[in-house]
């Protein structure tokens, strides 16, 4: 049925809103621990 | 607390001066009011009915462009003299200056609208149908909403990247319900469709609200450098 | 505290999972609306998780005005963002709901039209939080906050009138809820809440190693050897 379209569309909307902005945080996370240990060895 | 009033009288006798001898800003701010409306009034054909309808709209989102392009203009000269670090060492109470700079735009900011609306009366043949003399304190109170929030929010973006962007970026999420309620107040006595009353005393409520809040906060802003 | 980071989020998953499971195959199908309705379970959960991390936001900024404290202003950064990005999720899993219901994409009604202008005033402060890198901009920013909580009751109660005024299509929630049905709306709305937590303190743990490392690069390019013990003094943002 037509709305079931509607409700996949809602569910993958979020969870692709939420996965990418969770993949953005640990991809900073993991740059800025990256600085840390750099700046560390100096 | 004594020095308040006295500096915002200087203050604003300086501003108005300096705008006077210039006339610049002035001048270019008019012939830009002025073309704001024509092109309104060529996109927005006016001989239909709901002209009437709409023109509280257009009207307004007219006034509000009017009022960022005036607004930007605000803080660009105190930078420029430094006259902002001045200000920041004197003992001269810091939201005495907010108000003088506020009363500034809300005259000149007058002054466009003053010019700007007998366009559109006539661009858009109006006429009011309902108390006619209502209009008055709407337009004072919705232009001082503008204003208020415009020249602190100037000031909050004064140190920011694109200094220019950030004041309608920041000044239009804050002013939806004013801007509602200009709105509805206009249309509501060009259309004579009811009483304008609860949105006048709802622009009252947002004018007492942020020139609070905008006094008490001004300095927090000034001294935060 | 941090040891209990990673159990805590192996919790959260598995109240999301639960909460999904009894959302789609669970709670029964409503009568009047079919399956679509099923949206309901994620998007009000979402609404409330975003409205209590934009309160958090409030309550940090005031704060950090009063005491300038910094930790308060890394928390205001952190519910700010994932404030945005949950009431992103609001607007657009709203009208998916709203179409195939009520036939409409959008409608001005209280509920919508305030989320919206919160969202709007959030990205805003967002925007600012962007565009400004002095050492003044959390004061700026908490200013902000402030004047946005000033403005939501002004907004709330000036589209409450409009709406008086001008009769519009009501998107209603439906009816009473089965019991079933207030049973996965709660789990999720628990799994939501603690999914948004979770997700405000690891973006509150990044903003604090983001000052560490800013730390860093100062003490280094002042000729300072090696990592310094972190201080509370607030710098500039240098490198991003």
């Amino acid at each position: 049925m037509n709305a079931t379209n509607f409700l996949i569309a809602a569910y993958v909307a979020t969870w692709v809103i939420l996965g990418v902005y969770l993949v953005s945080v640990v991809l900073r996370f993991g740059k800025l621990r990256q600085q840390l240990r750099e700046l560390g060895k100096k | 607390m004594s020095s308040f009033w006295p500096v915002v009288s200087a203050t604003l006798a300086k501003d108005i001066r300096l705008e006077w001898r210039s006339k610049d800003a002035l001048n270019s701010m008019l012939f830009f009011s002025l073309l704001v409306v024509v092109i309104f009034s060529f996109s927005f054909d006016p001989n239909a009915e709901e002209s009437r309808q709409i023109a509280g709209g257009l009207i307004w989102v007219a006034f509000l462009f009017a009022t960022v392009v005036a607004l930007n203009q605000t803080w660009a000269r105190e930078l420029k003299n430094q006259v902002l670090d001045a200000y920041r060492v004197s003992p001269a109470p810091p939201n005495g200056l907010f108000l003088a700079k506020a009363l500034g735009n809300f005259i000149f900011v007058i002054l466009l609208e003053a010019v700007m609306a007998p366009l559109f009366i006539v661009f858009y043949n109006l006429r009011a149908l309902g108390p006619a003399w209502q209009l008055i304190p709407v337009g004072m109170l919705g232009t001082w909403a503008l204003v208020v929030n415009g020249t602190f929010f100037a000031a909050l973006s004064l140190r920011t990247r694109s200094r220019e962007i950030m004041l309608p970026l920041l000044l239009f999420p804050i002013s939806i319900p004013a801007v509602q309620a200009m709105v509805e107040a206009t249309r509501i006595l060009l259309a004579g469709d009811g009483s304008a009353r609860f949105w006048i005393v709802l622009l009252l409520t947002y004018d007492v609200v942020f020139t609070t809040a905008s006094l008490a906060l001004f300095g927090t802003i000034l001294h935060a450098e | 505290m941090k040891r209990a980071f990673p159990i805590l989020w192996v919790v959260t998953v598995l109240l999301l999972a639960y909460g999904l499971y009894q959302a789609l195959v669970v709670a029964p199908t409503e009568a009047t609306m079919g399956p679509v309705q099923r949206i309901f379970y994620y998007h009000v959960p979402c609404a409330w998780t975003a409205f209590c991390l934009f309160f958090t936001n409030l309550f940090a900024s005031v704060v950090y005005l009063i005491w300038k404290n910094n930790k308060a202003d890394s928390l205001a950064v952190a519910s700010a963002e994932v404030g945005v990005m949950f009431c992103t999720i609001v607007l657009i899993t709203g009208p998916i709901w709203a179409r195939p219901v009520w036939g409409i994409w959008w409608t001005w009604d209280v509920r919508l039209t305030t989320t919206l202008v919160l969202w709007l005033i959030y990205v805003s402060y967002l925007m600012l939080r962007r565009f400004s890198d002095t050492a003044q901009t959390p004061v700026l920013a908490a200013v902000l906050a402030v004047f946005g909580a000033l403005d939501v009751p002004l907004v709330y109660f000036s589209i409450w009138f409009f709406r008086t005024q001008h009769p519009q299509p009501v998107m209603g929630k439906g009816g009473s809820l089965a019991p079933a049905m207030l049973h996965a709306f709660l789990i999720n709305l628990l799994a939501f809440s603690v999914f948004g937590a979770m997700i405000c303190w690891s973006r509150f743990r990044l903003e604090t190693l983001k000052r560490e490392v800013e730390q860093a690069h100062a003490m280094e390019s002042l000729g300072g050897p090696g990592v310094p013990e972190t201080t509370s003094l607030p710098l500039s943002r240098s490198a991003r």
